[in-house]
C-alpha cells in the first residue's frame, strides 16, 4: 500500500512537470504571438519589416516570420493543419486553396474586413476571383504576378535581332529564336520548359483556348488549346530551346542567368533575382508576351491567409488585413521583392529597379486571365510533366498528349 | 541465467530480501514508462492509425469514411504502384552489390597499419553528412551539361548522358550514390566482425601454405558471415525505404524521368502529402511494411544455408 501511494505520488509529480512544461510557453504578460509562414528567403526582409510595422501599431502582438523551404512548404502546412499546430498566418496559393477552404482550415475574415472598412476594389479582381469561395473572404491578396518576355539584350545585339516589343506575334518570337540560336556558342533562342504559369497556359489563351472550360471540365484538347501547346513543342522540334533533359538538370531561369538562352517567358517574380546579378543586370530587357489570336497572360498572386484553428482569431484577422494593406504593400514594393497587390503601390516596385522596363508587368493586368483552377488542382497539375513531356520531347504529337492529359484531368475532377 | 540454478526456497529468500531494498513492482513500470510511452506514441499509435486509415478514404482535412479494401484493390491495379515496386527492387539489388564491395574494402582497411582510422573516417563521412546535401552535390556531378561525371567520361571518349533526367539511368545513378552513402556504416559493422576473427587461424593456415586469397575465402568470409548477414538485412530494409535521393536529385518540374523513377516511398509521399490522398498513402505504407517483413523473413530463412555461427 505504502509503495503504491509513493508510486502514484511520483506519477503525479511527473504529470505536473509535463503540464508545466506545456503551459510554460503561454506566458502571462498578455502578449499575443502570431506565427507567419512563408517560403521565400528573398522576401524575408520585407516580411519582417511588415511584421515590425504591425508590431509598432500593436505593441501587445508579436509576429514571428518563419521561412519554410519550398519543397516542404505544403506538406508541413497540411500536417500542421491536421495536427492543429499550423502557423497562424501563412501564404496560400490558388491551386492549393480549394482543398484548404473546403476542409474548413482557413479563418473566415469576411466580417473583420468589412468592419475595418477595406475597399476590395483596391485589389486586382482576377486575383480576388482566384480565392473566391461562396463569397467569403479567407484572406487578402498579398501580391500578384503577370508574365512577360525576359530577354538578353547582349545576345540580341550579337545576333543582330531587334528587341521584342508589343507588336510581336508568335511568328516574330519564333523567327527571332531561330536567328538567336547558335549551337556553336551554346546559345539557344528561347527556353521552352513545361511551365504552365509562365509558358503554355498563356499560349493556350493567346490562341483562344482554355485549360478548364466553362462547364468546369478540362478543355486542353480543343484545337485552340492544342495550337497553344504546339507553340512550345515546335520550338523543341526546331531545336531552338535546350532539351527538356537539359532544362531538368539546369532550370530555365538559371540558363537565362548563365546567358545561355536569349528569351525566357516568365513571371514578374524573377525581377529581384535578375536585378541582383550585377553582371547580368545591364543585359536584361522586358517585353510583353507575343500575341496570337489575342493577347493574354496568366495572373496569379499569393493570399495572406489565416489558420482557422488559431488561438487568436481577432488579432490574426487584424494582422492579415494589415499584411495585405497599403502600408505593407509600400514596404513590399520598395524591397523590390514582388508586385504588391494593393492598387497604386506598384510604382515603388518599378522605381526599385529603374533599369528594367517593369511597367510591362503592371500593364499586363489589363489583358490578364486568372490562373485556371478547378477541383483538386494540385493533383492534376502534378501530372502535367508525365502527360505533356512526350510531346515536348517529340515522342508524341501535341494533340495526342493533350487528349491523354485532358482525360487524366477529368478523372481527377470527377472524384 | 543464474536464477535457473537457484533452488526455489533460496529464490524466495532473495526476493524477500530484495523487497526490503527495492521498491514495489510499480516503480519498475514507472522507470520503463518514458521508453514505453515513447514507443506507444511514436510507433504503435502511428502504426495503428496508418493501418486504420488504409481502409478509409481520408480527405486532406477532417474525418475519413470507411471504404473497406478499396485502397488495396486500387493499389494492386495501379501500374504506377508496380512500377514503383520494381524501381525499389532494382535499387535494392544495386545496393546489395555494394555489400561485396564493403567486404573487400573492410578486409583491405584491416590490412592497413597506421592509417586505418583515417580510412574509416573518410568512408564514414557520407554517413554523417546530410542526405540532402549529398544529393545536391551528386546532382551537380550528374548534370548532363556541366557535370563532373560527363567531363571525366569525355576525357576517355565516352559520350555523356543526362544521368538523372533520363529514366534509362536514374535508378542506377541513384544506386551508386546509395552504395557510397551506406559504405561507411557497413565498413564499421564488417570491421568489427573482422576484428573478432582469431589471428591464430591466419597464422596456422599460413604455416599450412594458404595464400592471402585462400585465407580470405576460407577463413575471413565464413567467420565474417554473421556480420555480412546483418549488413545485408539492414541494407535491404533501408534500400526499400529510399526516398530522399529521388526527392532531391530528380525532383524538377521538367524531369520527365521522374514519373518512371519513383520508388515505393516516393509514391507514398506523393499520394499522402502532395495529392492529400492519405488513405491510399496509408495502404502503400502497409504494403511496404509487408514487403520489408517478407524480405527480412526470407533472409532469416536463407541464412541457415550460408551464415556460419561458431
Amino acid at each position: 500500500m505504502r509503495h503504491g501511494k509513493r508510486w502514484i505520488a511520483a506519477a503525479a509529480v511527473l504529470a505536473a512537470l509535463a503540464a508545466t512544461g506545456c503551459s510554460g510557453s503561454g506566458g502571462g504578460d498578455g502578449k499575443v504571438t502570431l506565427s507567419y509562414a512563408t517560403w521565400s528567403d528573398d522576401q524575408k526582409p520585407a516580411m519582417e519589416a511588415i511584421a515590425k510595422a504591425f508590431e509598432d501599431k500593436h505593441p501587445n502582438i508579436d509576429v514571428q516570420v518563419q521561412v519554410l523551404p519550398w519543397p516542404e512548404y505544403w506538406s508541413t502546412l497540411q500536417v500542421g493543419a491536421a495536427g492543429r499546430t499550423a502557423p497562424d498566418a501563412f501564404w496560400m496559393l490558388a491551386d492549393q486553396f480549394p482543398a484548404y477552404a473546403k476542409g474548413k482550415q482557413l479563418l473566415d475574415i469576411t466580417d473583420a474586413v468589412k468592419a475595418a472598412g477595406v475597399d476590395l476594389a483596391a485589389y486586382p479582381k482576377a486575383v480576388l476571383d482566384l480565392y473566391d469561395v461562396d463569397g467569403k473572404l479567407y484572406g487578402l491578396p498579398k501580391d500578384f504576378d503577370t508574365n512577360g518576355i525576359w530577354f538578353n539584350k547582349a545576345l540580341f545585339d550579337k545576333a543582330g535581332v531587334a528587341y521584342p516589343d508589343d507588336t510581336w506575334t508568335w511568328d516574330d518570337a519564333r523567327a527571332a529564336a531561330r536567328k538567336l540560336t547558335n549551337p556553336a556558342a551554346g546559345v539557344w533562342g528561347i527556353a521552352a520548359p513545361i511551365d504552365r504559369q509562365g509558358g503554355y497556359y498563356n499560349s493556350i489563351y493567346q490562341a483562344g483556348g482554355k485549360v478548364i472550360g466553362d462547364d468546369g471540365k478540362a478543355a486542353i484538347d480543343s484545337p485552340e488549346a492544342v495550337s497553344g501547346l504546339q507553340f512550345w513543342t515546335q520550338l523543341h522540334a526546331d531545336g531552338l530551346s535546350p532539351t527538356l533533359k537539359q532544362l531538368s538538370d539546369t532550370e530555365a531561369v538559371q540558363m537565362f542567368m548563365d546567358q545561355k538562352v536569349a528569351m525566357y517567358f516568365s513571371g514578374s517574380f524573377w525581377a529581384q533575382r535578375l536585378y541582383g546579378d550585377q553582371a547580368l543586370r545591364p543585359n536584361v530587357g522586358v517585353a510583353p508576351l507575343p500575341k496570337a489570336k489575342q493577347r493574354a497572360t496568366m495572373i496569379s498572386g499569393i493570399l495572406n491567409a489565416g489558420y482557422a484553428g488559431t488561438k487568436h482569431p481577432k488579432e490574426l484577422a487584424e494582422f492579415l488585413i494589415f499584411a495585405s494593406g497599403k502600408d505593407a504593400a509600400v514596404i513590399q514594393a520598395k524591397s523590390g521583392a514582388v508586385l504588391p497587390a494593393y492598387q497604386d503601390t506598384q510604382q515603388g516596385w518599378l522605381d526599385a529597379m529603374p533599369e528594367f522596363n517593369l511597367k510591362v508587368f503592371v500593364d499586363a493586368v489589363d489583358y490578364s486571365v486568372p490562373l485556371p483552377i478547378a477541383g483538386d488542382a494540385a493533383k492534376w497539375t502534378g501530372l502535367e510533366t508525365q502527360y505533356l513531356g512526350p510531346a515536348w520531347e517529340g515522342k508524341q504529337n501535341a494533340a495526342e498528349a493533350a487528349r491523354a492529359y485532358n482525360t487524366a484531368i477529368n478523372e481527377v475532377l470527377a472524384k | 541465467m543464474t536464477t535457473d540454478v537457484v533452488s526455489p526456497p533460496a529464490r524466495q529468500r532473495t526476493r524477500r530480501r530484495a523487497g526490503g531494498l527495492l521498491p514495489a513492482p510499480g516503480w519498475g513500470y514507472l522507470m520503463i514508462a518514458p521508453a514505453f510511452v515513447g514507443l506507444v506514441a511514436f510507433y504503435v499509435w502511428p502504426f495503428l492509425t496508418t493501418f486504420g486509415k488504409s481502409f478509409m478514404d481520408v480527405p486532406a482535412f477532417g474525418p475519413g469514411t470507411f471504404t473497406g479494401v478499396d485502397n488495396y484493390t486500387e493499389l494492386l491495379g495501379d501500374a504506377r504502384f508496380w512500377q514503383a515496386l520494381r524501381n525499389s527492387a532494382l535499387y535494392t539489388a544495386i545496393l546489395l552489390l555494394g555489400v561485396p564491395v564493403a567486404i573487400v574494402l573492410a578486409a583491405l582497411i584491416e590490412q592497413v597499419g597506421r592509417g586505418r582510422a583515417l580510412y574509416r573516417v573518410l568512408f564514414f563521412l557520407p554517413v554523417v553528412t546530410l542526405p540532402v546535401a549529398i544529393s545536391m552535390v551528386w546532382r551537380f556531378i550528374y548534370n548532363g551539361d556541366f557535370g563532373l561525371l560527363n567531363y571525366v567520361l569525355s576525357l576517355v571518349g565516352v559520350p555523356g548522358q543526362y544521368w538523372v533526367a533520363d529514366a534509362t539511368f536514374t535508378i542506377y545513378a541513384v544506386g551508386v550514390v546509395g552504395i557510397w552513402m551506406s559504405l561507411g556504416i557497413n565498413l564499421i559493422i564488417l570491421g568489427a566482425g573482422l576484428q573478432g576473427i582469431p589471428q591464430d587461424l591466419y597464422e596456422a593456415s599460413a604455416l599450412d601454405g594458404a595464400g592471402r586469397v585462400r585465407q580470405f575465402f576460407r577463413i575471413t568470409l565464413p567467420l565474417l558471415s554473421p556480420s555480412v548477414f546483418l549488413v545485408t538485412v539492414l541494407t535491404v530494409i533501408s534500400a526499400l525505404q529510399m526516398f530522399d535521393l529521388i526527392f532531391v536529385m530528380l525532383r524538377s518540374v521538367n524531369n520527365t524521368a521522374l514519373a518512371d523513377s519513383k520508388t515505393i516511398v516516393y509514391l507514398f509521399y506523393e499520394k499522402a502529402f502532395v495529392e492529400f490522398d492519405q488513405g491510399y498513402g496509408a495502404a502503400i505504407a502497409i504494403v511496404l511494411l509487408m514487403v520489408i517483413m517478407a524480405a527480412t523473413l526470407l533472409q532469416f530463412r536463407l541464412q541457415r544455408r550460408w551464415v556460419f555461427y561458431d
